[in-house]
């Protein structure tokens, strides 16, 4: 009998762990594996491809290439910090200011853009931000300007366009996070005399480091292999490190070329991630819940 | 500051205005292309010419209707059926996959699990072109050697939903895994005290208590299938998703019909979303 148990848990065991292994293996190990090697293959003069860094050395000799990585790199950084910026009194107010009906609702309200999903939004911001769009329609038409502002094309639009879609994903974490901070806390250091800025920055900002994390990283990472943002909402001068990769893939088809540059952008981001996680001393699987 | 505390009349005003501004940034956009969906315009934008269904109705050659455009229905039903797919296949493996790390001990379980976290922190550009890299370069050696040409090892339909499912699978796992982490174990213990084997016990036992859990993923999963570019752009073969033609239509030719289409989701989404917001409440 104890026989029999044993053997179906580990028919169970099998059940479970063989197409989880597929999935890991086939789609996420083997394809990774495959583009670090593809970064390190060039194609030689008879066609036949050959162990190089000529991949790399391309994109540290191209002033254009590194340049971008440099730029997507900063303007995720900062794209992320301004998500926190306006987030988190958004957060706040839905966990610990309006009632818990009124949050239900507006959390709702929270959640359509990203349900609706990043293409719609983005034409939606095409709409409004042109130069005969609604804003700029509006703004004529009560008489605060005569011609229409250019807001289309530029790199303002590109950030209001990856903030719009991304500020959600700091909100979220950071309302879980303050949901379970104690309402005496911040009572009784107002009881105590303290102001609203010491209780900011001394009970809940560091009591919701965890939730600003999480939701730092998720922005981030969403931010800087963002496509559809810096490619319909920017300019000419806002090239993003991700159309790099498109192009060499879809346009010029120097596919060892593109592959390289995925993998320095997963260098990267995995590399700041890392960072921040070392930083707050916090584990990966925290901040997928 | 919080609900208990009294604070100055202009801190709460301030507050209230604040929150007020970030909701109208965000439906904004919504709310325009709704509008505009019924403007008799030949433009994408205001102004304002009065309203019509034209954008959703009508078949001359100047102004195609979303209903008579036929490439677009055909690639809302390919977006629906890929979704169906990627939902369906997702599930399954998230679920196992919750089952696995959550209920079983194992050899190198924290690298297995730190490998179905990573969809989460690798941006879905780079997911697309490893997949198609692997895809690719599998396909040319089994046509070199075998002389097949198999087509899922091309940029094809099939290889949307595998890639799609390649990072939608996590999102089923750590839903699921929300779930299992209330589920009282000791059930389980009962039903293999009773005598039902390790199966038995999960199917007739676990799953069950899963059940709502599974659902809302496979939702999740569908509506991240639905709405994704970055990962599908590169797998795309001759079908087109409908996130692919908006895609192309926004960057060559935008008509009003793409007003039309967004207004659809957009009304398609808040209404299930209110359902679910409604259903619940009334469920407490």
């Amino acid at each position: 009998m104890k026989q029999n148990n044993n053997n179906s848990f580990n028919i169970t065991f099998y059940l479970l762990i063989v197409p989880v292994l597929i999935w890991l293996v086939f789609m996420i190990v083997i394809p990774h594996a495959e583009m670090l090697i593809s970064s390190f293959l060039v194609e030689d003069d008879e066609g036949e491809m050959i162990f190089s860094f000529a991949n790399y050395i391309e994109f540290f000799t191209q002033k254009i290439y590194w340049l971008t990585f440099v730029k997507t790199a900063a303007y995720s950084i900062g794209v992320t910090l301004l998500a926190f910026i306006i987030a988190f009194p958004i957060a706040f107010y839905l966990s610990k200011v309006t009632s818990k009906k009124n949050a239900g609702f507006l959390m709702l309200l929270l959640l359509i853009p990203l349900w609706v999903g990043e293409l719609v939004t983005v034409y939606g911001w095409i709409v409004l931000l042109g130069d005969n769009g609604v804003i700029n329609h509006f703004l004529i038409n009560i008489g605060i300007i005569n011609e229409p502002i250019t807001m289309l094309y530029t790199n303002f639009s590109m950030v209001v366009g990856l903030l719009y879609m991304s500020m959600l994903f700091m909100v979220i974490p950071v309302m879980s996070t303050l949901q379970s901070l104690d309402d005496s806390l911040i009572e009784a250091a107002c009881d105590l005399g303290a102001t609203k800025w010491d209780i900011f920055t001394k009970i809940i900002i560091p009591y919701s480091m965890p939730g600003i994390t999480s939701g730092a990283i998720i922005v981030f990472m969403l931010v800087i292999g963002d496509y559809l943002a810096p490619n319909l909402l920017g300019g000419k001068n806002s090239l993003w490190f991700t159309e790099q990769i498109y192009n060499s893939f879809l346009q010029t088809f120097n596919w060892n070329e593109g592959a390289a540059f995925g993998f320095l952008l997963l260098m990267l981001s995995s590399g700041i991630i890392w960072l921040a996680l070392k930083l707050s001393g916090q584990k990966l699987d925290k901040v997928g819940t | 500051m919080i609900r208990s505390l009294p604070s100055s009349s202009l801190y709460r005003i301030s507050y209230v205005v604040y929150v007020f501004l970030f909701f109208t940034f965000l439906l904004m956009p919504l709310v325009a292309i709704s509008v505009l969906a019924f403007n008799d315009s030949n433009f994408i934008s205001l102004p304002w010419n009065g309203f019509t269904f034209d954008w959703f109705f009508s078949s001359t050659n100047e102004r195609q209707g979303l209903f008579a455009d036929e490439e677009l229905i055909t690639s809302i039903v390919t977006s629906l059926s890929t979704g169906f797919f990627v939902a369906a296949l997702s599930t399954l493996i998230g679920t196992l996959a919750a089952l696995l790390f959550e209920e079983e001990q194992f050899r190198l379980k924290g690298l297995l699990y730190f490998l179905a976290l990573a969809p989460l922190v690798i941006p879905g550009v780079i997911l697309g072109i490893s997949i198609l890299l692997t895809a690719t370069s599998a396909g040319n050696h089994i046509e070199d050697n075998f002389g097949l040409d198999v087509e899922l090892l091309r940029p094809s339909y099939w290889l949307v939903i595998l890639g799609q499912f390649s990072f939608a699978a996590t999102y089923v796992m750590l839903l699921v895994s929300a779930r299992l982490k209330k589920f009282d174990r000791t059930l389980e213990e009962a039903a293999l005290s009773l005598k039902a084997t390790r199966l038995e016990a999960i199917w007739y036992v676990t799953i069950p208590f899963l059940r709502p859990a599974i659902l809302g993923a496979f939702v999740v999963a569908f509506i991240l299938s639905f709405s994704n570019i970055n990962t599908t752009i590169f797998l795309i073969g001759s079908d087109p998703t409908l996130p692919i033609d908006l895609y192309s239509r926004i960057r060559f030719s935008s008509t009003p019909v793409l007003n039309a289409v967004s207004f659809l989701i957009v009304v398609v989404i808040s209404g299930l979303a209110f359902i679910n917001f409604f259903a619940n409440r009334s469920n407490k």
